[in-house]
């Protein structure tokens, strides 16, 4: 069951692969319709600001759990320049892009466990889980 | 993958048939905004019933596309926005706020027909 998955993010591209992988495994441990499509949401927002600021890096997928139940367990890895304010980041309409800046408030809504490291010219490991209801 | 628009009378019907990327929506906005002009449209509906969701970039292109056909003296209407996305959508706080939605594409044909008063 801890099989993981792996998907290099380097295109606008590779942002449906990851999501649409993330929803088929949610789908496959039973979560609902509307789970996974949470799932797939917030994988695709990762992996968009992999590819908007970082260019690129990787997403991993798997199967997770405990005696309560199945998880999903989302690990969006990249490289890149790292970002120097979280908590900034992680207030809702912040942006340094000129796009929405949703993007890590909106992920941290959308799941159940939320923990983001980020190291300025290292990159940044952001990290989802999403329990099965 | 490219987005077919079909043309009725003065609306212009564009059918999403699976998930985009985000090259796709940006080819999606250019197209209906030249669309739009060359048919003289009145309304444009955009059939999203076919996409898997609806993040911050897609939500935010859909918009422009519709205050870009807005400042050309048309309407836009999105169509079809599953439960499930739209569910996933409001917990990320997107909200689609200022563009007209209908359930499915005889609701959105309907609106834009008696918005502009025509019986295409």
């Amino acid at each position: 069951m801890n099989h993981t998955i792996r998907v290099p993010i380097n295109t606008d591209k590779d942002i449906v692969a990851a999501r649409q992988k993330g929803r088929a495994l949610a789908l496959s441990l039973g979560f609902s319709e509307i789970d996974s499509t949470l799932v797939a949401t917030a994988i695709s927002e990762l992996a968009r600001n992999i590819v908007t600021y970082a260019k690129r890096g990787e997403i991993r997928i798997q199967a997770d759990g405990n005696s309560k139940g199945p998880c999903i367990l989302v690990i969006a890895k990249d490289k890149g320049a790292g970002i120097s304010n979280i908590k900034l980041a992680l207030q809702d309409g912040f942006s340094t892009s000129g796009s929405l800046g949703l993007g890590l408030p909106g992920v941290k809504r959308l799941v159940d466990e939320f923990e983001i490291v980020s190291h300025i010219g290292k990159g940044t490991v952001v990290k989802f889980k999403k329990w099965k209801t | 993958m490219e987005v077919p628009v079909l043309k009725q009378g003065p609306f212009l019907i564009a059918t999403v048939q699976a998930a985009l990327t985000d090259e796709d929506l940006v080819h999606l906005r250019r197209a209906m905004v030249e669309r739009v002009v060359i048919a003289r449209s009145l309304g444009v509906i955009i059939d999203v019933t076919a996409m898997d969701i609806m993040d911050s970039f897609a939500s935010r292109t859909l918009r422009e596309v519709a205050q870009m056909i807005r400042l050309r003296g048309a309407e836009t209407v999105i169509v079809g926005i599953q439960p499930e996305v739209a569910f996933a959508m409001v917990q990320l706080g997107i909200t689609l706020e200022g563009v007209v939605t209908a359930l499915d594409l005889e609701e959105g044909l309907n609106y834009l027909k008696q918005k502009f008063n025509s019986s295409a």
